[in-house]
Parts: C-alpha cells; sequence; structure tokens
C-alpha cells in the first residue's frame, strides 16, 4: 500500500502529471487559475521534471495552440484550465482532435460569466461536448492524478489517438487538503511507455498535417474520429484493470455502481457530489430506502450499452446535473439517460435535477428531498420532467 | 547558429492549385530554396494552404504542419519546444509561413507571445496586402486607399481609409535579432535574408512583399514587374534591422513616380478617375518621400 500524504487535490494531479514524464508543457492563467500550472512551475524549477519544456504562454488559446504543434513533433503534452479559459480553447480543441493529437488536459470545472463566478459547476467541459474530446470526470483528487497516466494510455493507443481531458471539480477537489498516495514514478514508468507516434513532423520523413478536405472526404475524416472513440471504449475499461494490477487502486472504468443491484432509485451523477451521494445512501438504506448510484466516469466517449445495463433494474432514474441547457431546462446527464433509455424496452422515468450551479453548495437533506420525491413518484407517477433542486424563489 | 544548407531541389513541388502568377507560390519557393530539406514549416490557414494541400495532395515535400488561422505562431513555439526536449534540436530550423492577414491581424497576440518568449523560430509573412483567399477582404496589412471588398471606393469612400500596420517595427520592439523586409520581385534578396533569420537564434521575421494578381488586379505575366515597382518608388523599402539597428537598405538608382506602381493595377483605379484621387495620389507621394528620406533609399 503506498504511503498517503495530506497535499492540496491541485498538487496531486501536479504530481501525477510529473510521474508520466510529459516533455512539453503550456499554462495561462486565465481566471479561475487552479495551482497545477504552478505547482508544475515550481517542480521544473527544481528540475524534477527532466527535459520537459515548460511554456507560460499568452492565453489560454496558445497553450493549447502550443501543444498542438508539439504533439505533432511527437512529444507527450499537458496543460490544465478551467471555464472562461476552456472557452477561449474552443477552436483548438476541435483542431486537435481533428488531427488526432493525444493531448491530456485537466479541466478544474467551474462556472461560466456572465455574471462573473469562479466557483465550481460544470457548464465549462459540458459545453465542449463536441469538440471530439474524451471527457473522464472524477470523484475526488486521488481519481483525478489516477486518471493523468489513465489517460495518456488510453489516448495514446494507436487505435484511439484521441485528445482527454480530465475533469475535477474546481476548489471542492481542486483546493482541498486530503489524504493522498501520490503516483510513484517507477510504478508509472511500467503502467505508461513512453509516447511513441506513428507519424511525427521528421524532415527526414517529410509529412503534411492539417490538410483541408472537400465534401468529397470530410465525413470520413469525421467517422474515424468516432471509431478512434470507440476504441477508447474498450480502453477505458481495460486501462483501469490495467492500472489496479500495478498501482492496487480501482475506480470502475466507464462507470461505477453503488447499491446498484438491488436499487428501486437509481442516482446519476458525475464529478464530486459522488461522495455526498454515497454518504446519503449509506444513511437512508438504514431506513429501508432502496437506493443506489450510478456514477459516470466517462461522459465521451458515452457508455451507452454500460449505461443501459447499470439501470435495467431500476424503477425510477433520477439524473443531477451541475450544467444546464438553457431553452431546454435539463442538464446533460439528464438528456443523455433518457437517450440512452430510449429505443429500448427500459420504459423507466427519468426525472432531472440541476443543482450546485456557480458554487453553491450541495448539502445532504438536498440528496435526501430528492429521494423522498423520487420515492412519491414512484407511486404516483412523475410530476415533473426536469429542474432545479436548489433555486431560491425570491429573487426570481 | 543554425546551419542551412541551400539547394536547387525542388521542395514545393510543381502542381499545385496556385494562379498563374501567384506570388506566394514564387515566395514559397524561394524560402525553401534557401533553407534546404532540414526543416519543419507551419503555415495558417490561407491562400497557400489552401492551393498547396487539398487532400490527399501536398506540395510540400518537407515536414508541414497546418492548424488554425490564429494560432501559428504559438504552434512553431511548440515544435521548437518539442524537438528541444525530445533532444532533436540539431540543426532543424522551424519556419513559420504566413499570409498578412494571419499575421498583422487575427495571429499578432501569438506571434507576439512567440517572439517575446525568444523560441528559436523565424517567422515569414507573405505580405499580399489583404485577405485573397476569402475574396480580397483589407487586412491591417492593406495599404492605404486600396480598394478591397470591404473598402470600396464609392460616394463617401475612396477605398482603405488606414494606413498599413507596421509590424516588422512591431517585431523589432519585441527584441528580434534580426528583422526583415523583402519582394517576390527580388529572389536573391528573399533567399539572402531568409538565409540569414533561419541561421541567426532567437525569433527571427521576415515580411516578403508579394503582388497579388487576383487582388491587386493586374496580368498575370507582371507579379514581378509590378513588385520591381513598389521598391522603385520608395512605397516598400527593403530593410534589415539586426538587434534594433538598420544594418540594410536596398537603394534604389532611380526613384520613380508612385503613379508609375498605382497604375499598374485595378485596386488603384478609382485615383484615377475622381478628384479627390489626385490629392490621394499626392498623400502617397509623399509617403514615398518620407520612406526615401528616413531609410536613405537613393543612391
Amino acid at each position: 500500500m503506498a504511503e498517503l500524504k495530506v497535499v492540496e487535490g491541485s498538487y496531486a494531479v501536479a504530481h501525477a502529471v510529473k510521474a508520466c514524464r510529459p516533455d512539453v508543457i503550456a499554462a495561462y492563467p486565465i481566471t479561475p487559475q487552479t495551482h497545477i500550472a504552478e505547482d508544475l512551475s515550481q517542480l521544473n524549477a527544481d528540475g524534477e521534471l527532466g527535459n520537459c519544456e515548460y511554456i507560460t504562454v499568452e492565453s489560454e488559446f496558445s497553450a493549447l495552440s502550443t501543444l498542438i504543434g508539439a504533439s505533432a513533433a511527437g512529444a507527450r503534452t499537458y496543460t490544465s484550465t478551467a471555464s472562461q479559459g476552456l472557452a477561449l480553447m474552443h477552436e483548438v480543441l476541435f483542431n486537435a482532435s481533428g488531427m488526432r493529437l493525444p493531448i491530456v488536459m485537466t479541466v478544474a470545472n467551474r462556472a461560466m460569466s456572465a455574471p462573473l463566478s469562479i466557483w465550481n459547476d460544470q457548464q465549462d467541459s459540458i459545453a465542449q461536448r463536441d469538440v471530439g474530446w474524451i471527457q473522464l470526470y472524477a470523484e475526488d483528487p486521488q481519481e483525478a492524478a489516477d486518471m493523468t497516466p489513465q489517460a495518456y494510455k488510453i489516448c495514446e493507443d494507436r487505435d484511439v489517438m484521441t485528445p482527454a481531458m480530465i475533469c475535477f471539480d474546481g476548489f471542492i477537489l481542486t483546493h482541498v487538503y486530503e489524504p493522498v498516495a501520490l503516483l510513484e514514478e517507477d510504478l508509472t514508468d511500467e503502467f505508461l511507455l513512453p509516447f511513441n507516434p506513428e507519424h511525427t513532423l521528421d524532415p527526414k520523413n517529410p509529412e503534411t498535417f492539417g490538410a483541408f478536405a472537400d465534401p468529397s472526404i470530410y465525413t470520413e475524416f469525421r467517422y474515424l474520429q468516432e471509431l478512434g472513440m470507440r476504441e477508447a471504449l474498450k480502453r477505458i475499461d481495460s486501462v483501469a484493470e490495467e492500472f489496479e494490477e500495478i498501482y492496487g487502486r480501482y475506480y470502475g472504468g466507464l462507470l461505477d455502481g453503488y447499491h446498484l443491484d438491488d436499487a428501486e432509485i437509481v442516482l446519476v451523477a458525475m464529478g464530486s457530489i459522488i461522495g455526498t451521494i454515497k454518504d446519503v445512501i449509506d444513511e437512508v438504506r438504514r431506513d429501508g430506502i432502496k437506493v443506489g448510484l450510478l456514477k459516470i466516469r466517462s461522459f465521451r466517449p458515452f457508455p451507452l450499452d454500460a449505461v443501459r445495463k447499470a439501470l435495467k433494474n431500476a424503477s425510477i432514474i433520477v439524473t443531477l446535473d451541475k450544467n444546464i441547457s438553457i431553452g431546454k431546462y435539463e442538464g446533460a446527464l439528464c438528456t443523455e439517460t433518457k437517450a440512452a433509455l430510449y429505443n429500448t424496452k427500459l420504459d423507466k422515468p427519468v426525472v432531472g435535477y440541476m443543482l450546485g450551479h456557480g458554487g453553491r453548495d450541495i448539502p445532504k437533506e438536498i440528496i435526501k428531498k430528492i429521494i423522498d420525491e423520487a420515492k412519491k413518484s414512484m407511486k404516483d407517477g412523475i410530476t415533473i420532467e426536469s429542474t432545479y433542486a436548489d433555486l431560491k424563489e425570491e429573487f426570481v | 547558429m543554425n546551419q542551412t544548407t541551400p539547394t536547387t531541389q525542388t521542395l514545393f513541388a510543381p502542381g499545385h492549385r496556385g494562379c498563374a502568377g501567384c506570388c506566394n507560390a514564387m515566395a514559397v519557393k524561394f524560402v525553401l530554396r534557401a533553407i534546404g530539406s532540414d526543416c519543419i514549416v507551419t503555415a495558417p490557414t490561407g491562400c497557400t494552404e489552401v492551393f498547396s494541400t487539398p487532400y490527399p495532395e501536398s506540395a510540400w515535400k518537407v515536414p508541414w504542419l497546418h492548424s488554425l488561422f490564429d494560432n501559428i505562431a504559438a504552434v512553431s513555439s511548440g515544435i521548437e519546444s518539442a524537438l528541444k526536449a525530445l533532444g532533436r534540436e540539431g540543426d532543424t530550423k522551424v519556419i513559420t509561413i504566413a499570409g498578412d492577414g494571419a499575421t498583422v491581424d487575427i495571429g499578432l497576440q501569438a506571434l507576439s507571445g512567440a517572439f517575446e518568449r525568444g523560441h528559436n523560430i523565424t517567422y515569414i509573412c507573405i505580405d499580399n496586402e489583404a485577405y485573397m483567399n476569402t475574396g480580397v477582404q483589407r487586412s491591417s496589412g492593406t495599404p492605404y486607399a486600396a480598394s478591397t471588398t470591404t473598402s470600396p471606393p464609392g460616394k463617401t469612400s475612396t477605398g482603405n481609409p488606414f494606413g498599413k500596420k507596421n509590424v516588422p517595427e512591431i517585431m523589432v520592439a519585441h527584441g528580434s535579432p534580426y528583422v526583415a523586409t523583402t519582394s517576390v520581385a527580388y529572389p536573391k534578396d528573399v533567399m539572402r535574408k531568409v538565409k540569414k533569420a533561419v541561421e541567426i537564434k532567437g525569433p527571427t521575421y521576415v515580411q516578403i512583399q508579394a503582388p497579388c494578381t487576383t487582388g491587386w488586379g493586374f496580368d498575370t505575366s507582371l507579379t514581378v514587374e509590378i513588385g520591381k515597382l513598389a521598391v522603385k518608388t520608395g512605397l516598400w523599402p527593403l530593410l534589415e534591422i539586426t538587434n534594433g539597428e538598420l544594418t540594410g537598405v536596398h537603394r534604389i538608382r532611380k526613384r520613380l513616380p508612385v503613379e508609375d506602381y498605382l497604375r499598374t493595377q485595378r485596386r488603384y483605379k478609382h485615383l484615377f478617375t475622381t478628384p479627390e484621387g489626385k490629392e490621394i495620389i499626392k498623400e502617397l507621394q509623399g509617403m514615398a518621400d518620407r520612406n526615401a528620406e528616413h531609410y536613405e533609399l537613393e543612391l
């Protein structure tokens, strides 16, 4: 068993990045910044990052652009960002995935402006759903750190070659101090081989990157990205198992379940809210309420089959979203979960709750209230499809 | 110093889709001859990118990467850093070949960042003075009074109301060890300056004026002639600035009036048909005169 150290969540991730031996790191601190970039700067200043080039660029836009060049030249690359910075990268996100560059980026999930907020929700990464990046969501700092070598291993796979973002909740996880097993470099070297891409920018073997595609071929490039994501579906599961063999820690692959087997009410969620939900489940199960939890670890690729399988015994499904599609009045997990059940024989009620936006606290009482309402709906049928769980009517 | 091995080998293959008389194709050919094959080239979105790499074709016989319109200097920084980190630095040169729009407008921030950080890259701007790929819209590299599709002359307009942004000076202000201006009409000058730029360590900048037959409106046989007129009138001085000091000026034996240059192009046609045009020609002559005086252009 690895030794536990009390560190900040951001440090745990920075340390994991170091263990993965990146060649090029680029970072820019658009407010809100986390300490990941700063911790990596210090590790670099102390000579602990080997030959790694650490570039302090002039924008988040250039941070990812720099990594496009570096990755195409054959470097293992890393950056971290959040909210506004991620939004500024939007154009570059498509470019990185379209060019099949396996860049790994930590997203410290934060709310989008306006109104300006530096606090946590998941609107930033959810807004980047369709950019062709793998999106993994961590429950705690240990998982976010452990996802880092896993992400490299998944996305550098020659059949995947797709960039990945590791999403973990800003403040709640980035700034929390808790005991973490820091990633050992010798184990990481065993787990993660050096990046060895098939195509690189090399004068001895000149190749063209980023050609333009006319209508006769564009669709096929997009479809190949989809096939890369399908490979990622398989690799996310197998890499989680390989990780367990070497490090002895396992969090599930594409998803994880908690008391799912006999659950009548199943909550679907991702990120730091998982810990709170598990605590509530432990409490209400003592009162005989059969509640379970489906934790989504991989939002892209979305594990359709695994989700269907996990929900097949549920009587009612409740999604909890830290994001909203304004004009649809529901969060992304709600939409995805409903869509997963459609065209199947699983005709089950799905109720969506949105909560914890802009950093609003999620106390256990709210989860309990949601479970109570689900219990009622199980008996009387659902009365709402989706709603805010923590709206203050007096301000509306 | 980075060694170069100039070559007569064709590193930019014929058969691309550039227009007849294309200034960009000429510029790219000269640049690659000066540098040789040990380089990595990056390109923003633009004419050259589109006409040279329609999938699955590519005219590039050197490693080449196109990313976006607005980020290319950052991409080059990343390549340079990766070569360093991977111990593949050697003599491989990292070159950006970009158009004026991607350089002086939408990519200027990334360019500024890359030069401020001092990456060992050479940035070459092929300056055809407007957005030619998208249909001749004005850029901040478009000269005063030129007609473009977004600065057309009309009842209340005499063409582009703004002067050309002086990006070479901006790059000098970044502390670049070598900044030069040149023209496709002077191939030897282009090759000499590009070779120098890539051999000097640090971020270096070369702006190549490139008359565009389509955008400027002249016969496809006249690219070189018009490029020469820009230089001979004093409107486009060929300069070298080394460590902030003016170290090279292409002297003109007999300076020509700007009218000789303006008259050759459709983009200045309106200056010869309106009374305001006469005044503008005088203003443009004044600009050329000031250049001549400032840089001591005349022999």
